[in-house]
């Protein structure tokens, strides 16, 4: 199987909310891959049922066609896995060197026992380093995390999860809050990890980037697919604007 | 050395294994522990049973090492379940457990302790000074772990579970390994006060003690181990010197405590580290 990531009829509920409702798809190795749909679509539950972060009540997650339905979320990142979160969660008393370094010896921290043998780091510093060049943020390594503007702060986002070495990686509104020229950079970088042969599941709210860089998109609503293929072709097809037009994305979209 | 002397520095000793110790759970791996005593308490009646069982003193520092480190895994696993905040109130309620348990246990002697454990045979001066090589090893364990993998991880977890977690970290084997190596110190700890007082009674391990051990990591600086080694030994002495601190101690400790958070969140590490840079600066 060359499916990297596959979702065999997932579904949570919440309360009264069927956030997700069965959904099942498969991404090859190498694609590009949008998850769109309107407000409350599911998309960031989806995304954290992948990851590990939520368990969902029904359905399977498999990654390279392993079963990691029952693995936290630390084990599948050790399985290929990376993410980024809506909301930034940088180590902000860490330097922005370290809070990549850290990703970087995932080697090391595999267990406490392991990482109490090592202390070496010069090799993940430099690791580290070409990262955050590579991600635009060069020139920031001994800066405090938290003392980063947002926009940087969603690029050391990526770094970190790029640091990890990953198969896979889910982006979870990575443009959001970006202004202009900001979220051009966050698309190149993108855009370059794609190219360097990585898989990227990206869940974006602003359609036109998404047309751009996607070669698949999968739409959600209501928890469920409504669309899957092609991203002119899923565009074109009533079901997915009436989706969106229903729940006024449209406009949201051009906005 | 007056007898006075060496038994000051053996308590300076045993306060610094055990502020070191907590440290790396509540300093490094962010896990407030409020219950250290209890650890410190489990290793001391270990230690006093196999002395008075068995004489042997490797035997005995064995047998604090793994009770306290036991507990200390048991009550790791609490960690895992709660959040941060109701930890702190779930070690407090350990502590209380384990002073109310010992003292109703009659092969504990229950209320008057165990007295009369057996000498180790090396004296005073030797035991002070087997004291202080423990108190050496534990300070350079600190600042080995401090600098591996494993302090660089504790740190991630202690800052943001869930931030570690996407970077593969698993958080609860560390948070494990911290109460595991910290709790097993703070047994170790609890054998040489058995050793040195030969005569141990539950009272010594009470919450108040926790209490003390914390002000000494928060005014050392949480998370610096010669902060802490500092601190320990000033907050030792401090009763000693002053007759005033020695009456009012917990008003005195949670004092220095409140005061320590409010106006110098890093302790004596961070002020130290102020005036040092800013000398160097021209
Ligand atoms: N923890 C939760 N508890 C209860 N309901 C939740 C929870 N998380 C999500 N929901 C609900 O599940 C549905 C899907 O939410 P989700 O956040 O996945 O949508 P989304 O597609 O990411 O939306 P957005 O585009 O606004 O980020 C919504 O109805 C939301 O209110
Ligand atoms: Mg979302």
């Amino acid at each position: 199987m060359s499916a990297v990531l596959q979702l065999d009829g997932v579904a949570i509920r919440f309360g009264g909310v069927q956030a997700i409702a069965g959904v099942s798809f498969a991404v090859e190795k190498g694609d590009f891959v949008g998850l769109i749909g309107p407000n409350g679509a599911g998309k960031t539950t989806l995304i954290r049922i992948i990851a590990g972060l939520l368990r969902p009540d029904a359905g399977r997650v498999r990654l390279s066609g392993v079963d990691v339905t029952g693995d936290a979320t630390a084990a599948r990142v050790r399985r290929g896995l990376a993410l980024t979160h809506q909301i930034v969660r940088p180590f902000r008393e860490m330097t922005v060197l370290d809070n990549v370094v850290l990703g970087a010896g995932y080697r090391y921290t595999s267990n406490p026992f392991r990482a109490l043998l090592h202390l070496d780091r010069r090799r993940e510093k430099e690791r580290a380093a070409q990262i955050l060049a590579q991600v635009g943020l060069g020139g920031t390594e001994g800066k405090l995390a938290g003392s980063l503007p947002l926009g940087q702060m969603k690029r050391l986002e990526v770094a970190r999860a790029l640091a990890v070495d990953p198969e896979v990686i889910l982006l979870d509104e990575p443009l959001a809050g970006l202004n202009h020229t900001e979220a051009s950079k966050q698309v190149e970088t993108i855009a370059e990890v794609h190219a360097r042969g990585i898989t990227v599941v990206l869940v974006e709210h602003n359609l036109e980037e998404v047309m751009r860089i996607c070669r698949r998109l999968i739409v959600l609503n209501n928890g469920q697919v409504i669309g899957d293929g092609e991203p002119r072709a899923v565009m074109a097809d009533p079901a997915v604007h009436d989706a969106y037009v229903g729940a006024g994305m449209v406009g949201h979209a051009e906005a | 050395m007056s007898a006075y002397e060496i038994s000051i520095i053996s308590i300076i000793g045993i306060n610094v294994i055990l502020a070191v110790s907590l440290n790396m759970i509540s300093g490094f791996c962010g896990q407030i522990s409020l219950g250290h005593g209890a650890f410190f308490g489990a290793g001391a009646y270990a230690a006093a049973l196999t002395m008075v069982g068995c004489g042997s003193v490797p035997l005995a520092i064995v047998a604090a090492l793994i009770t306290g480190s036991i507990l200390g895994v048991i009550v790791g696993f609490a960690s895992l379940r709660v959040r941060t905040d109701f930890l702190a109130v779930t070690t407090i309620g350990v502590n209380f457990l384990f002073v109310g348990f010992v003292r109703k246990q009659a092969w504990l002697g229950g209320e008057m302790g165990i007295s009369g454990i057996p000498a180790t045979g090396l004296g005073a001066a030797g035991n002070m000074t087997m004291i202080l090589l423990f108190a050496a090893a534990t300070i350079a364990l600190s600042l080995y772990i401090s600098r591996s993998w494993m302090g660089f991880a504790f740190r991630a977890v202690g800052q943001d579970e869930g931030a570690a977690a996407t970077l593969g970290i698993n958080s609860g084997a560390y948070k494990l390994a911290a109460f595991g190596i910290g709790t097993a110190l703070a047994g170790l700890a609890g054998g040489l006060y058995a050793f040195f007082t030969q005569f141990i009674t539950a009272d010594a391990f009470d919450f108040i003690f926790s209490v003390m051990l914390m002000a000494m990591v928060v005014i050392g600086g949480i998370g610096s181990t010669w902060g802490v080694v500092v601190a320990a030994a000033g907050l030792t002495l401090l009763p000693e010197a002053i007759r005033f601190v020695n009456d009012y101690r917990l008003l005195v400790f949670g004092g220095l405590l409140v005061l320590v958070i409010r106006l110098a969140p890093g302790g004596l590490a961070a002020m130290f580290q102020n005036v040092f840079l800013r000398t160097r600066k021209p």
